[in-house]
């Protein structure tokens, strides 16, 4: 990407980049069942940000010694498409992809009930497909649209979004530019319709405990959106079964 | 969100089931600060105060008594482990599956059931630890020989035996075929008219969730054997 000095990443009346208003998410995209050979799957677009979801199982696990004679457990796998960014993606496992798997698995164990299927994996694959910022935080939402089309039992759906901070401003749902130009990146994750948080990361040059609470605020409202959105998916899906 | 010509509610994991604190949660519930929650997606069904989710999908988890085709898995000393389409696999044991003395230095078990056989089952046991103890001691089980064997959504086997097993009874009668539902999903057909059988089981799953279903296959199946018919007799 050619470095641009002179970006205006938020104007003086507050209107962003791309024309939104700072509490304004991108537009958003879900639909569930989109993979036949999958117990289950989503996929979930915000803005240019395109992420497909599958669930397999529950079923055996292997290697043995993972297996636990008390609960099943989750495997999640955050993968990016060598395709989906502006640079060629190096395929394969990286630190980055990792750590993303493993918050991504925190974010959603909280509200299975592996207890309920022992000895047993649930695998969840997130493939970015096209990435635009808040990748982590679309991929949790679709792995949990795609968990709740496996059948899998949930206490509730995992809705996450990104704030952040661009110049002074705090923004909702940080597009590409704003990530790599603009402050702070906030992704957080919620159990939909609660108040429960299951993933909180700040990726900051320097937030104030003051913008943290206005990015949480602003996050909040972000997943509650989203939240209506995954049920609507949801809805949609099924009512077409039943009639 | 209610779907008002069949008044049957679709709902989402989280979805309180119930308000005024009548109903005690059944299966695929969980129940929170005195509160009923649906645990999966499905369609919300009352019965005797006692309020339920009906799941669209999900994996088949072994339960006591249940009669399930599986294939043998692997044959070892004393013993066949079985697959059983679901998260866990079965093991029968030599003394489940015959009454009579077997010598096992004259015998080895592939010569009564060998690797990729498929047998109809009777679950005896599961543990909490979720090991499943099968046994051929049942009227029912035995190896399955011949004919096709399908699988559909465990989650639909319910609807594929209807109120009283009238729904399987329906298309075994039109299709002359013999059918036997396995409770993990997998149906054993064998008849004149298995390939009609199969199509119907499929329309059965594709549409489990419509009312009057019975009568409705009665006609298609009545329908579909005209033709049926036509084609066996050029």
């Amino acid at each position: 990407m050619v470095q641009d000095a002179d970006i205006t990443l938020i104007d003086d009346n507050g209107i962003r980049f791309d024309g939104r208003q700072t509490d304004e998410m991108r537009p958003v995209s879900m639909e569930v069942g989109v993979l036949h050979n999958a117990d289950g799957s989503a996929m979930v677009e915000i803005g240019k940000t395109r992420i497909l979801a599958a669930v397999y199982g529950p079923k055996e696990l292997h290697p043995q010694h993972l297996q636990d004679q008390t609960t099943g457990i989750l495997q999640v796998r955050y993968n990016m498409a060598p395709f989906s960014t502006e640079d060629r993606q190096k395929p394969g496992p990286n630190r980055r992809a990792s750590e993303i798997s493993l918050v991504a698995r925190k974010a959603l164990e909280p509200v299975v009930f592996l207890e309920e299927y022992p000895m047993t994996t649930v695998k969840v694959y997130i493939e970015v497909i096209e990435a635009d910022a808040s990748t982590r935080a679309t991929g949790i939402t679709a792995a949990s649209l795609a968990l709740a089309d496996a059948g899998i039992p949930m206490k509730g759906l995992i809705t996450a979004c990104a704030a952040g901070k661009v110049g002074d401003s705090i923004v909702l749902d940080v597009a590409s530019k704003e990530d790599s130009y603009g402050e702070a990146d906030v992704p957080l994750a919620m159990i939909g319709g609660t108040d429960d948080i299951t993933l909180l990361q700040i990726d900051s040059s320097g937030l104030t405990h003051e913008e943290l609470d206005e990015a949480l605020r602003m996050g909040k409202k972000g997943c509650e959106y989203l939240f209506e959105k995954q049920k609507e998916a949801l809805y949609r899906q099924y009512s077409q079964v039943i009639t | 969100m209610t779907d008002q010509e069949t008044e049957k509610t679709i709902v989402i994991p989280g979805d309180a089931l119930e308000e005024e604190g009548q109903l005690r949660g059944g299966i695929n519930t969980y129940t929170e600060n005195g509160s009923v929650y649906a645990k999966v997606v499905g369609v919300r069904d009352v019965k005797r105060q006692q309020v339920r989710v009906i799941p669209f999908k999900g994996r088949y988890v072994p339960k006591e008594n249940d009669l399930v085709i599986g294939s043998i898995a692997k044959v070892s000393g004393t013993s066949w482990i079985v697959e059983l389409n679901s998260p866990y696999n079965g093991l029968m044991t030599l003394s489940e599956s015959t009454e009579e003395f077997i010598d096992l230095d004259e015998h080895h078990l592939s010569e009564f059931y060998d690797v990729g056989e498929v047998v109809l089952v009777k679950i005896k046991r599961v543990t909490p630890k979720k090991h499943v103890q099968l046994t051929m001691k049942d009227n029912m089980a035995r190896k399955i020989t011949g004919g096709r064997i399908i699988e559909v959504s465990p989650t639909k086997v319910p609807r594929l035996i209807g109120k009283d097993g009238t729904m399987v009874t329906t298309v075994k009668d039109y299709t002359r075929c013999t059918i036997i539902v396995g409770q993990n999903g997998r149906v054993w057909i064998k008849g004149t008219y298995e390939d009609l059988a199969e199509r119907a089981i499929r329309k059965i799953e594709e549409e489990a969730h419509t009312d009057g279903l019975t009568d409705i296959m009665s006609q298609w199946l009545e329908q579909e054997l005209g033709t049926t018919e036509t084609i066996g007799d050029d």
